[in-house]
């Protein structure tokens, strides 16, 4: 139990349960890479940007708390992002993560916030 | 910082990366600006029945097309500058042409009321600073301005709206599916069946007079108690409901003056068609639809839909413009037919039936200039990037020598 939960929470990798290396396991093995493939891209927040499904339109720079408190005469105002403290920029149409440390889904007093998901329309912006 | 071409909210705080004199990488445009920015696939190339030519000969050879026309038409325009346009109007009015743009078949209706100060409105800078309710009526802006929300409606914070979309603002769509924008207006969406805009608008007209409305009764009455409430209030009126009430527009008026503190907002697609409304309206009084032959009158038989439904016109200049792409197929066969002279950046549907195409460079891009975003405010365009191409102003301007 104590492995699924590290395995859920990305401490630990499904190659470091060795029995699953056995033969035996094989399927079991498949079927949690599977299961776990969704999360690989992900930031350490479980931040994913689909940028296929990306439009670029900006709501989530311009609706995340933080870009607001770091950058409040430019994300926070609709603009471009006027310094680099800001988790969202769009780049060639689409939104890239960055400053992942800043996200209000970061370290020991981590909240749920959902402020980047819920302006998106498109779903491109997904937490695993 | 660069003026992005993409849309009609021509936003002024793109950044480029520039290597080999193109556009290696946009910042803060959306995918829509982001291509436009970073050009064609296919450029179009100088050309005669097809064929081959250079550029002056291109010209020539239009020229004389125009010289042999009796009843010529020049259409577009909106893709371009506000200087392109003027001399646009010039040649028109020299050709005794008619005139006309995708503002016909679009928002042209709603920009010449907003023009004669039959409609009130304001500023996109000023729904940033103090709109509190928003009302996107047959309008997709999510996709079609895809930044409108994320730069001046719903979600930044202004000067009397410091909390944003979160406590500030509220946003209603009214439309015929639930769109991206209707997704992020959630509860207050309000589906109508297609050309129900009237019979809804004359229900929260009823509904706004305190009258029990006939239609939708309990969902009306909440929308106008919103309404009434709101301190300063947007109605985004796109295609969908310029479309659906375009032969009694009047019910607009009469639900704008019903709502004093509300502003109407024509939701523009290209970049610079409310620049080409004004500019026309300034000459001549009328927004689009124009035939020059002496004074300038204004008739729907002069819109590039019915002037080819009726083959009235005997040879087409279109500029930045693709109507094999946008207009009914069913009239397209007359604009085969007629000598047709393409000037565009790019390769269109429109440049594969052209008797002449003649190459100009994209403006904002390659070539400065201004425009006028959908809110009526002037945005200087700056030149990124160097090339040989001539503006569409040039190529007008030489036409008009020409002619």
């Amino acid at each position: 139990m104590a492995f699924a939960v590290s395995l859920l929470g990305r401490k630990k990798k499904v190659v470091e349960c060795t029995p699953l290396l056995e033969e035996n396991f094989k399927k079991q093995k498949e079927k949690l890479e599977t299961i776990l493939l969704p999360s690989a891209g992900a930031e350490e927040t479980g931040l994913i940007v689909h940028t296929e499904l990306c439009t670029g339109c900006g709501n989530c720079v311009v609706a995340c708390p933080v870009d607001v408190a770091n950058d409040p005469h430019g994300a926070g105002m609709g603009c471009a992002p006027t310094n680099d403290r800001v988790i969202f920029k769009v780049v060639d149409g689409k939104v890239l993560a960055s400053n992942i440390k800043e996200c209000r889904r970061f370290g020991k007093s981590k909240v749920l916030c959902y402020a980047c998901i819920d302006p998106c329309p498109t779903g491109a912006i997904e937490f695993v | 910082m660069y003026t992005c071409t993409g849309c009609a909210l021509l936003c002024e705080d793109i950044e480029v990366i520039v290597e080999n004199n193109r556009i290696k990488e946009t910042r803060n445009t959306c995918r829509h600006g982001a291509a436009r920015m970073k050009g064609c696939m296919n450029r179009l190339v100088p050309s005669i029945a097809q064929k081959p030519a250079d550029i002056e000969s291109s010209i020539r050879k239009a020229a004389e097309l125009l010289r042999n026309a009796k009843s010529p038409m020049l259409f577009g325009l909106d893709n371009s500058t506000c200087e392109a346009q003027a001399k646009g109007i010039q040649l028109a009015r020299k050709m005794n042409a008619i005139i006309d743009d995708t503002s016909s078949f679009c928002q042209g209706l709603l920009i010449e009321k907003i023009l004669r100060e039959k409609l009130r409105t304001c500023s996109l800078d000023d729904i940033r600073n103090r709109a509190d309710v928003l009302v996107y009526w047959g309008s997709d802006a999510q996709d079609s301005q895809p930044r409108h929300l994320s730069r001046f409606s719903y979600f930044p914070r202004g000067e009397s709206r410091q909390r944003g979309y979160e406590e500030d603002r509220l946003a209603i769509a009214i439309d015929v599916r639930e769109s991206n924008t209707a997704k992020i207006c959630k509860g207050h969406f309000y589906r109508i069946p297609p050309k129900g805009d009237r019979e809804f608008i004359l229900a929260l007209i009823e509904a706004l007079s305190g009258k029990p409305p006939a239609y939708d009764t309990k969902n009306m009455l909440g929308l106008a108690s919103i309404l009434k409430k709101a301190e300063f209030g947007a109605i985004f009126v796109g295609i969908g409901l310029t479309y659906s009430i375009k032969n009694d527009f009047e019910i607009l008026t009469a639900l704008a003056d019903m709502l004093p503190r509300f502003n109407i907002m024509p939701m523009v697609g290209h970049y610079n068609m409310r620049g080409f409304n004004e500019a026309l309206f300034k000459e001549t009084g009328f927004a689009n639809r124009v035939q020059f032959e002496g004074n300038a009158v204004q008739d729907n038989k002069y819109s590039i839909i019915e002037a080819l439904k009726t083959k009235s016109i005997d040879a087409i200049v279109i500029v930045g413009s693709d109507p094999v792409l946008s207009l009914p197929r069913s009239i397209i066969p007359h604009l085969a037919s007629i000598p047709v002279i393409c000037v565009n950046p790019c390769q269109t549907f429109t440049s594969r039936i052209s008797t002449v195409n003649i190459p100009c460079a994209a403006s904002g891009v390659e070539s400065a200039g201004s425009a006028v975003r959908m809110d009526g405010k002037v945005i200087g365009l700056k030149k990124i990037i160097e090339n040989n191409y001539m503006t569409d102003e040039d190529i007008i301007k030489r036409l008009m020598e020409a002619v």
